[in-house]
């Protein structure tokens, strides 16, 4: 247990030095942009797994957290012009609230219905913020970043090396979660929650602990897309694609473990990156389909689920 | 009025008790005392009401206040969870284990969230009292099998240790018998024999009439949410409405 928090630190900060340091040797800006996104997608799906993955809860409202992220940063950047760090630390504060929320009117549902729920209130925030007219309504709002400040050379740059924080930030709670009492209780109510309940696990207080932890993730992944974008519009900060990548990610790379999503996020985003370079952005919506649908027939339980089924587990 | 008084508490008491579900009444006015350290047998036809009964004992079905008082406190308003921190633990008809876990790994789950200090004891500790729940249960050899691959006797022994590791006052056993051949029957009944020895207070629901007729000291039998018979084994057994109720005379 020890040698791997060691091996997981160490491996985080060489991530991080390895961000720091392309910035001083990848001169193709072109990298930093597809980077932005695949790193993204990897707290979004890292975040998503904390509830679809460990309790089980299928969320498809992942659009509405990103979104209000986005609108926080945005909202920030307007009224008071306040720091990129402000804007994530607010965003993330702002998902967590979110998260309560929504848990506390969706968590008595299950399955299906909790879904289904999801997506509307993905829907009712989009409806909101697109008749927001101070946050420039459906017409959609632009920002200007400020300067860039050293070590980097340019804003999507230093955009990059803070999102590879937030995914050191979201693997790191995600896995400490998995490891503790709290990921066993998950755990046990996503296979039963009436035994969980009758074991003593407090079902419905890790379900609102999931889901705030998840809500808070998502928000603050959404905030830096405001100043990367330097636009925010409500069709695509809400963009239900959002919500549908980052479950086909979790999905494929399998959402038992947070490697998981973090396999699932790098794939799946450098394909649609890939794609959309050499053929077109929308090809990339049917291929993700289309993988989604080989993974749920082929390998129920993702990439990982692959892997552990190699180990010999049939021994007992 | 005295000493004695104090000891005769019920560990557990069911005061007028009815359970509706819409135009149906599943429990009616069922009142009964459960001592400490009491071996109780419920019996009673499919649909009697016996799990429904279980399930308001244990949290799954709200009740009204007072009618469920538990060690001198009314928990009615409380959610299984707690009841279940409390001293209240029970096995499930259709055996209900954490299906993507190893068997120790259940055991695990109620020893995380039911021990007070849970977050002073290692997960080592908890391994510990687990392996020995276990080795109790003769399932030790099982201890990192996956459920999935147990027999329909070891799932239920599984059940009834998970149920055990939350260390229990009351433990219900809700029919863990059901569907087991005979010699696997005595295996359980000695199971629950033995932990009735170390001084907790079980309620057995059963089909299996010799298990129950064995194993209790009183019996109760419901039919149709009301309670036609309680009393010692022989008494209940001689009844004439509970020989109607189960032979249809």
């Amino acid at each position: 247990m020890k040698r791997n928090a060691i091996a997981f630190w160490g491996a985080s900060v060489l991530f991080l030095a390895a961000i720091l340091l392309s910035a001083e040797l990848v001169a193709n800006e072109y990298w930093f942009f597809a980077g932005y996104v695949i790193l993204q997608f990897i707290v979004l799906s890292v975040a998503w797994t904390i509830l679809g993955g460990y309790a089980g809860y299928v969320n498809f409202g992942t659009s509405a957290f990103f979104g209000v992220g986005v609108y926080t940063a945005v909202f920030l950047v307007s009224a008071v012009g306040a720091p990129l760090p402000v804007q994530i630390a607010i965003a993330a504060v702002v998902g967590a609230i979110l998260g309560f929320a929504v848990g506390l009117l969706t968590l008595r549902m299950q399955g299906i219905f909790f879904s289904i729920a999801t997506i509307a209130i993905t829907i009712i925030i989009e409806t909101a913020v697109t008749n927001w007219r101070e946050l420039g309504g459906a017409a959609g709002i632009q920002i200007q970043r400020p300067p860039v400040t050293a070590p980097f050379h340019t804003y999507v740059q230093m955009l990059v090396f803070v999102q590879a924080v937030l995914v050191v930030i979201s693997v790191a709670i995600a896995r400490y979660m998995q490891n503790s009492w709290i990921g066993r209780g998950l755990q046990a109510l996503r296979d039963d929650e009436l035994a969980a309940e009758c074991t003593g696990v407090p079902t419905l207080r890790l379900k609102l602990i999931a889901c705030v932890i998840s809500g808070a993730l998502m928000c603050a992944a959404g905030a830096p897309a405001a100043m990367y974008l330097q636009y925010a519009d409500p069709a695509s900060a809400f963009n239900l694609n959002y919500s549908v990548s980052v479950l086909a990610m979790a999905l494929i790379g399998g959402t038992a473990h947070w490697i998981g999503p973090v396999i699932g996020a790098i794939l799946l985003g450098v394909t649609q990156q890939v794609l959309t370079v050499t053929i077109s952005s929308e090809v990339n919506v049917l291929v993700l389909g289309v993988m989604l649908v080989l993974f749920v027939v082929g390998a129920p339980e993702g990439i990982i689920g692959l892997f552990k089924r190699r180990r010999p587990e049939g021994k007992a | 009025m005295t000493s004695t008084d104090t000891t005769a508490l019920p560990l557990l008491r069911i005061g007028a008790l009815t359970k509706r579900f819409g135009g149906f009444t599943a429990l009616d006015n069922v009142s009964v005392d459960i001592k400490p350290g009491e071996r109780f047998g419920l019996i009673g036809p499919n649909g009697s009401g016996k799990t429904t009964l279980i399930n308001c004992i244990s949290g799954a079905f709200r009740t009204e206040p007072s009618t469920v008082v538990f060690d001198g406190e009314d928990i009615t308003r409380l959610p299984p969870h707690v009841r279940t921190r409390r001293g209240i633990a029970r096995s499930f008809q259709i055996p209900r284990p954490f299906r993507s876990m190893t068997v120790i790994e259940n055991l695990m789950v109620a020893a995380d969230f039911t021990s007070a200090t849970h977050l002073r004891l290692t997960a080592e500790d908890h391994r510990d009292q687990a392996v020995t729940i276990l080795q109790q249960m003769g399932l030790a050899n099982k201890a990192n099998a996956r459920v999935t691959g147990l027999s329909q006797v070891e799932l239920r022994k599984m059940e009834l240790a998970r149920a055990m590791a939350t260390r229990p006052k009351l433990l219900i056993s809700d029919e863990a018998m059901a569907g087991l051949s005979g010699s696997e029957v005595d295996e359980v009944l000695d199971l629950l024999l033995k932990l009735a020895g170390e001084s907790i207070t079980i309620i057995m629901i059963e089909h299996i009439m010799h298990a129950v007729m064995r194993f209790s000291e009183r019996i109760m039998c419901l039919d149709a949410g009301k309670i036609i018979a309680i009393g010692q084994p022989s008494e209940v057994m001689a009844n004439a409405r509970v020989q109607e109720a189960y032979l249809g005379t």
